[in-house]
């Protein structure tokens, strides 16, 4: 039981953090009708920032903090020199583009930082593990992501339920053209909403870099699953992101814990080892397939794409 | 369009010009990974080849010395396309290098068919030490099995009952599980395979682990992966509670990422930097010396061994690279100062060699160094070689 | 593909005859390595040639497409491995497993459109990418060494290199022609047309779902023998082949070489791979003499080239290298 509850949480934690770079994700897809393969750069950015500025300023916190900045300001940049030209094109040649952003942002990194990564310790206080209920001790750290991702959520929802700019934000996601005529300054709001993703994504790279560690491509694996989350919620949708975000965050930790124990009943104990990582990464995949074949525009959808 | 195939062309072409100039080099092929996370590997083990061949001043056996290296991308079939290049294009006469078990797998067929001489510097899966072996193939590293046998040895000298077993999911990662599992006389209650190399999350296994309660946890996870691995084992709390017992977890190109925490966490190896023989304290301190202060690791020290070993059989062989009987009959001889001491070679070509546990630990500037705490095995064999035809 | 010399049909023609010419040019400058380094480009074009099929005539952007390769090269990895060395065997039995996948993830996917339509393939393809790796008898995530070519009758022998050049080069220009006599043809028509107006194309009375699942059917069945081919040719099969980045490769040589096309995908996957080994080389030739040693290790580096070119592929040469050959007949007669 306390087994359960413990990986309840490791899934929850998972499925948070890929909400930050689902969210991010999502709204540029909605409101630029842009698919951006290099959301996932923007994430490896973020961490490569705060390790660097957490050494320069020797605090965690301030060195996250000033990282969150720089990669707001990269990923404006971003959109002014590159993204902005890619609008209203055709979401191939989106694909090929931004694919090529990631190779040079890889390359860049490599260039700048070398090719074998940084580390980002934790302060003492966060490096250790709390007891939760009795008998159930839990990461600290971990405990830390779900609240402050907890926190960005709330965020996101007052901003874009609340304020005027998440009314545009909203308008834009349902209807481009018309906010476009109602003479809203687009290109501002564009290349605000792409900052505001890409914060978010460096957010969340520089959450995991203490747990994961800081490389090149570390980007890459995750930006599938982030894809995959803006999918089964719906393009557009922060809320879809959100529920599909902790589904895949409980399915891919749970499936990881539980499955292969259930393989090792109907397989060889070799086989099952071998098979049950696999398949288990594979049901995530499942998961989309199964909801595009009933709901062919997500959960949550928001509009005619 | 064309004009880009005659830039290729051109090129391809330059780049073999010199070496069809003179009228005779060694050329050796070099198969590692210089791009990825893992690129910090191949380059220590590129730093060390280079290093061996500076010592021997670029010369074997008065002729000199080309090396090319190539980048396998850590894919086992990027590395094999590598492999087939050098031996079809650069026609090398010697093949080294490869870190990982299942690039070494895929590149072998190539290698054998074209009877180029290969001399692994570090992967060991259990077939080439066993059915797969070849007259033209060698190792300066190890068999898979061998370190975590040495480890799970040591884990009974110090009375472990039971423990947990946690790896990555390709051919060395399952070797190492089933090389710990075969020495060690406690239990084994929990093992987990984990998705390689794209996994980097282990807060399921750990969490696992934790409720399975053992005596110990063994890992291996090379490279960044064991920075990682151990960030999540402090962070779970474990540390403190679980002790943790490793094979090519911690080393020196992770430690100053790993830091405090791998201090107390021991690890078998069969070369540590303070071994006291010559040939290694010239290596090491050269080393550091040339790379500003960086640290040479056991893959390393297998590189620069691999050289002295070709280097070996040219200089017994007088050059004659044709004659590849005599030239096998020399490397079989390994007639050389290995920097990790004793040195020789089984029936299948895989050292018979001693294993060490080695610590992290702070040294007086408070760097963090790895050192020898004790000798686990003398003579070790892998134990494959039976299956090996070669006699 | 009309008649009479324009710039781009010349250019074309030079590319079919010198690629026909190549093994000899090989022969002769003794660079057999450069053989090696096409019959992979050429089973790879094949690959291109059945993506553009449904992605650039039918307008279905599948990013799954890799999964085919896998499908046909491990159905010729598997088999051998139990033994069963027929070509005729073999072959049969990738493309049948192909077309078989195509069908079923096609009947489920072509359900969606848009982005929908590119995340489900890539989920089918990553699927499949998963089971393969899962396969511990099959040697799981560390592939598996295929220890012997597929045997066909006496004088065809694949281990031969210029034969097995020549076959590849035979099945990349048959299939090259069959898409090309396909989309012009009725069934290309709809194909076309749904493309442009599915709603107009199904008013018109077509049953588009059944054309557009017939076109992924073939292209999934051509690409599946691409993989029957490049299992052959690197005596290996490994769960990489079918990874996401591979599909998203073939993806970037349709459109560098021009979708308008069917020649298209072949310019685009002998610019890209020739490109990727040629460009370290071109970076240290140029920068030795400047930068000596640190060119070499520069060279290392050369995606930092390679990302931004196709960045600007995108956005100043729509219709890739087709799009510009056509541009330039376009400013002669201007």
């Amino acid at each position: 039981m306390t087994l359960f509850i413990e990986q309840c949480l490791n899934g929850l934690q998972f499925g948070l953090l890929l909400f930050l770079l689902a969210a991010g994700l999502t709204l540029v897809f909605g409101i630029m009708d842009l698919v951006n393969l290099a959301h996932g750069s923007l994430y490896m950015i973020g961490a490569y920032f705060a390790a660097t500025f957490a050494v320069w300023t020797g605090n965690f916190v301030l060195g996250a903090v000033l990282a969150l900045a720089a990669t707001l300001v990269v990923g404006m940049a971003v959109e002014v020199i590159a993204m902005r030209r890619l609008y209203g094109r055709d979401h191939l040649d989106h694909v090929l583009g931004t694919y090529g952003l990631i190779l040079f942002f890889d390359e860049l990194v490599r260039v700048i930082w070398g090719p074998e990564g940084l580390s980002l310790s934790l302060p003492s206080w966060l490096n250790t593990s709390v007891q939760i209920l009795p008998g159930v001790n839990y990461s600290a750290y971990r405990l830390a992501i779900i609240a402050v991702t907890m926190v960005v959520a709330g965020f996101l929802y007052v901003l874009v339920m609340r304020t005027r700019i998440g009314m545009l934000i909203r308008a834009g996601a349902s209807n481009r053209e018309m906010v476009g005529a109602l003479g809203v300054n687009i290109k501002l709001l564009y290349t605000l909403v792409f900052g505001l993703g890409a914060a978010l994504a460096g957010l969340a790279g520089l959450m995991q870099a203490p747990i994961l560690t800081v490389q090149i491509g570390m980007g890459e694996n995750i930006l599938i699953l982030a894809f995959v989350i803006t999918v089964i919620g719906g393009i557009g949708s922060i809320r879809g992101a959100l529920v599909a975000a902790i589904f895949v965050g409980f399915v891919d930790t749970l499936g990881r814990a539980f499955f292969p124990d259930l393989l090792r009943l109907m397989l060889s104990k070799d086989a099952a080892s071998t098979a049950a990582p696999a398949l288990s990464s594979m049901l995530i995949y499942l998961l989309m397939a199964i909801v595009l074949v009933v709901k062919p525009e997500g959960l949550f959808s928001t509009g005619q794409k | 369009m064309r004009k880009t195939l005659l830039v290729a062309s051109t090129a391809l072409m330059l780049a073999a010009g010199p070496a069809m100039a003179q009228q005779k080099t060694i050329k050796i092929g070099f198969v590692s990974t210089f791009s990825g996370p893992t690129a910090v590997i191949g380059n220590n083990m590129r730093d060390s080849f280079e290093l061996a061949l500076d010592h021997l001043g670029r010369k074997m056996g008065g002729l000199p010395v080309e090396v090319i290296y190539e980048d396998d991308q850590q894919k086992p079939d990027v590395g094999k396309q590598k492999t087939e290049k050098l031996i079809e294009f650069d026609k090398v006469d010697f093949i080294s290098g490869y870190i990982w078990s299942n690039v070494l797998l895929a590149s072998l067929k190539p290698v054998v068919d074209s009877k180029t001489f290969l001399i692994i510097a570090n992967a060991g899966p259990s077939q080439i030490a066993g059915e797969l072996c070849s007259p033209y193939v060698f190792s300066t590293s190890w068999q898979n099995d061998q370190t975590p046998q040495a480890m799970g040895l040591y884990m009974n000298q110090k009375g472990v009952k039971s423990v947990f077993l946690i790896g990555p999911n390709y051919a060395a990662g399952k070797d190492m599980l089933a090389g710990v599992a075969s020495t060690f006389k406690g239990k084994v209650v929990g093992q987990e395979l984990t998705t390689w190399p794209s996994q980097l999350d282990f807060s399921a296994e750990l969490s696992k682990a934790k409720a399975a309660n053992p005596d110990s946890i063994f890992v291996f996870y090379p490279g960044a992966a064991g920075v990682q691995f151990l960030n999540q084992y402090a962070q779970a709390g474990l540390k403190g509670t679980i002790p943790l017992y490793t094979a090519y977890t911690i080393d020196e190109l992770s430690l100053p990422r790993q830091k405090e925490l791998a201090l107390g966490v021991p690890g078998a190896q069969e070369w540590v930097n303070d071994l006291p023989n010559d040939a290694n304290k010239k290596f090491v301190a050269d080393f550091i010396k040339k790379y500003n202060g960086s640290r040479p690791s056991f893959y390393g020290a297998q590189s620069y061994d691999a050289v002295n070993l070709i280097n070996s059989a040219v200089v017994a062989t007088k050059g004659n690279l044709s004659d590849k009987e005599a030239l096998r009959k020399a490397m079989e001889k390994a007639d050389f100062k290995s920097v990790r001491g004793k040195f020789k070679f089984g029936n299948n070509h895989m050292p018979i060699q001693n294993f060490y546990l080695q610590e992290a630990v702070k040294d007086a500037s408070g760097d963090f160094v790895l050192k020898t705490v004790a000798t686990i095995v003398e003579d070790n064999q892998d134990m494959f070689h039976d299956k090996c035809p070669m006699k | 593909m009309t008649g009479g010399f324009t710039i781009r049909n010349i250019v074309t023609v030079a590319l079919l005859v010198a690629l026909v010419l190549l093994p000899l040019y090989a022969e002769l400058a003794g660079q057999r390595f450069l053989l090696t380094l096409f019959t992979r480009i050429i089973i790879l074009a094949l690959a291109a040639v059945s993506l553009n099929l449904i992605l650039g005539y039918g307008g279905m952007m599948s990013f799954g497409h890799a999964a085919y390769i896998g499908i046909g090269g491990y159905a010729v990895g598997m088999l051998a491995h139990e033994g069963i060395f027929s070509g005729f065997v073999q072959w049969p039995v990738a493309l049948l497993a192909s077309a078989l996948f195509a069908l079923v993830i096609g009947a489920l996917s072509l359900r969606t459109r848009g982005v929908y339509f590119i995340m489900i393939t890539l989920a089918f393809a990553q699927m499949a990418y998963y089971i393969v790796a899962g396969l511990a008898r099959y040697g799981g995530d560390d592939g598996l060494t295929i220890y012997k070519r597929s045997q066909f009758v006496a004088p065809l022998d694949l281990s031969n290199k210029v034969q097995f050049y020549y076959v590849c080069l035979a099945l990349l220009y048959g299939s090259i022609y069959l898409v090309w006599r396909l989309v012009n043809s009725r069934f290309g028509m709809v194909i076309q047309g749904s493309r442009s107006n599915d709603m107009r194309m199904r008013a018109i009375g077509f049953p588009t779902y059944r054309y557009k699942l017939v076109c992924f059917v073939i292209a999934g069945t051509l690409c599946g023998l691409a993989g029957a081919l490049l299992a052959n040719h690197t005596d290996f099969v490994s769960p990489g082949i079918l990874y996401w980045t591979r599909s998203g490769d073939l993806i970037i040589m349709v459109v560098l070489g021009g979708m308008a096309s069917a020649v298209g995908p072949l310019f685009g996957a002998v610019a890209l791979l020739v490109l990727e080994e040629a460009l370290p080389f071109v970076i240290k030739l140029l920068g030795t003499p400047f930068f000596g040693e640190a060119a070499a290790r520069a060279s290392e580096y050369w995606q930092i080239i390679m990302g931004p070119l196709l960045l600007l592929v995108v956005l100043f040469a729509r219709g890739g290298i087709m799009g510009l050959l056509a541009k330039v007949r376009a400013k002669e007669r201007a």
